[in-house]
């Protein structure tokens, strides 16, 4: 009887699971553009003191909106910040907006849908119907309700985000595990004495755990927007940070004259939506579970 | 170990008064301590049925199901998993698609606090036949006969007294059906494990069961020993017509 099950034979299984989603990705062109644009924007972020050729606060009233070229690569705004910088700087406000919203929403989504489904009955009945009350509001009215009543900021901005984004992930959840909660497998952990919780935590999550991830990588897409939006009603991100959405709103201002204070924010926020979706929808065809067989 | 079983009018019973309706009329039967009873009958007579509630998986259910002698209603939730286990009908359906058999294996022993994981783990892996590196396998990596091995190993796991055996061998090849049910008589013989099988296959009564009984609408038509297959000794109408008829097809056969 060979002996090779310890503990680290298992992190290998693991690390190749991931290397075959990543092929799965960058195999297919439009997933494969989507990693690429959120890898820049990750690294964009971690390296901006570096990327960044100004400070992106610094402000020079001798030299305002200038256009894109002569020492400033997309011009300067109307206090005469470098636009280039701002928008690195600005990588960094995105990706923290997204990740906490991610982190809170995806395990509140989770939680509350796998609990509505396995236990089913009254509680089942309770938790949708608060969930039913969250989706009834149109997110970005809700968020903007809430960021009014918090008072602006990027902060709050976050909360109110995540405050409307966990609905459609619970009602999610939930459908999945009731494909599954009667299922051999939920039944045999039954049968073993596992509590109800550790039924949810160890069965049911990591089922749901795939469509999950897949909806909140399609979720970012509408987070960022929102965050935009509640940024250009200034509600979001205060003035002088460099948030791409805020950038809009004050370059508004200057349009006509002065397009790239609008269109540069503007093709980012467009670059790396349509990049969250486009890796969802990759993510899809990589992690769905009825075509976990064909790899 | 081993345990003794007992039924005693066991019954499922849909709304009240006139408009009752009864899903199992009444079962009654016991199952002395190391003894493998069958279950037998056409589909929908309520076989699997009996097995769901005596491992309360069904709870709605009225009657009295003592083990040992004591209720089992009675008996605490961890205690009552150490006693009965059950193995299903499906290995496809019946592992965690996402778990590799060391988690399955491991997670009784976790919930139950027991030690030396490692080791046990090994020995029911050994015992159930398979080469303790699959540990780390996951249920795609497996067929179905290993993964119904796998199955049995983690209801044993725990070493229950009394095994409910869900028609464990009809999803899988005919060879391989061969394999568990050998593998199911050898624990038997080992351990002195009780067992209560679910089947509609008479050949495998007659290879496993010591008696069995006859189900027909979620009633229990009749008793009968093992010895009573070959010659078709049972005296109930339908009993007898569903051994001759499996009589016929194996003289066919």
């Amino acid at each position: 009887m060979t002996d090779i099950a310890s503990s680290p034979a298992r992190l290998p299984g693991w690390l190749s699971a991931l290397r075959n989603i990543l092929a799965y990705l960058l195999r297919s062109p439009t997933s494969a553009f989507g990693l690429a644009v959120i890898a820049v924007l990750v690294l964009t972020a971690a390296l901006a003191p570096w990327i960044a050729t100004h400070d992106p606060f610094a402000q020079n009233l001798d030299n305002v909106l200038q256009p894109p070229g002569s020492g400033h690569l997309f011009g300067t705004d109307e206090l005469g910040r470098d636009i280039f910088s701002r928008l690195v700087y600005g990588a960094r406000i995105t990706l923290r907006i997204i990740f906490l919203v991610s982190v809170v929403v995806g395990p509140i989504g989770l939680i509350v849908g796998a609990t509505a489904g396995y236990v089913g009955g009254w509680m089942d009945a309770v938790l949708m119907r608060v969930t039913d009350i969250f989706l009834a509001f149109p997110s970005l009215i809700l968020s903007l309700a809430f960021v009014a009543a918090l008072g602006p900021s990027l902060g709050n901005a976050i909360i109110a985000i995540a405050l409307t984004s966990w609905p459609p992930i619970a009602r999610l959840a939930r459908a999945e595990t009731m494909t599954f909660r009667k299922a051999d497998y939920i039944a045999a952990a039954r049968l073993q004495g596992a509590s109800p919780l550790r039924i949810i935590l160890k069965s049911i999550i990591p089922m749901c755990l795939p469509s999950v991830v897949i909806r909140l990588t399609l979720n970012m897409a509408t987070v960022i927007l929102t965050a935009a939006g509640l940024g250009f009603l200034g509600l979001g991100a205060q003035p002088p940070e460099p948030e791409w959405g805020a950038m809009i709103a004050t370059g508004r201002r200057y349009m006509i004259d002065s397009w790239w204070l609008v269109a540069c924010p503007g093709v980012a926020i467009l670059c790396v939506s349509l990049a969250f979706n486009l890796l969802g929808d990759g993510l899809r065809d990589a992690l769905d579970p009825r075509q976990m067989n064909r790899r | 170990m081993t345990a003794s079983l007992e039924i005693r009018d066991l019954s499922i019973t849909f709304g009240e008064g006139p408009d009752a309706v009864k899903v199992l009329p009444s079962v009654s039967f016991s199952v002395a301590p190391g003894e493998c009873f069958g279950l037998v009958g056409e589909s929908g007579s309520g076989k699997s049925t009996v097995l769901r509630c005596v491992s309360l998986l069904t709870t709605i259910w009225s009657g009295e199901v003592k083990i040992d002698g004591r209720d089992l209603r009675e008996l605490p939730l961890k205690q009552r998993c150490r006693l009965i286990q059950m193995v299903f009908q499906d290995p496809y359906g019946s592992l965690h698609p996402r778990q590799s058999v060391r988690t399955t294996l491991a997670e009784p022993l976790r919930i139950h606090g027991l030690d030396d994981h490692e080791g046990r783990m090994k020995r029911a892996m050994i015992e159930v036949g398979l080469p303790v590196g699959f540990l780390d396998r996951f249920p795609h990596q497996l067929s179905g006969g290993q993964r119904q091995r796998v199955a049995i190993a983690r209801a044993l796991i725990l070493e229950p007294a009394l095994l409910l055996l869900d028609e464990p061998t009809s999803a899988l090849d005919v060879s391989v059906q061969a394999e568990i049910l050998n593998l199911l008589a050898r624990l038997r013989e080992e351990r002195g494990l009780t067992y209560v099988m679910v089947t509609h296959d008479l050949a495998v009564v007659d290879h496993m069961c010591d008696r069995f009984a006859v189900m027909l609408r979620g009633e229990i038509t009749e008793i009968l020993p093992r010895e009573a297959i070959p010659g078709n000794q049972a005296t109930h109408p339908y009993a007898r017509e569903l051994i001759g008829a499996s009589l016929d097809y194996e003289g066919r056969a």
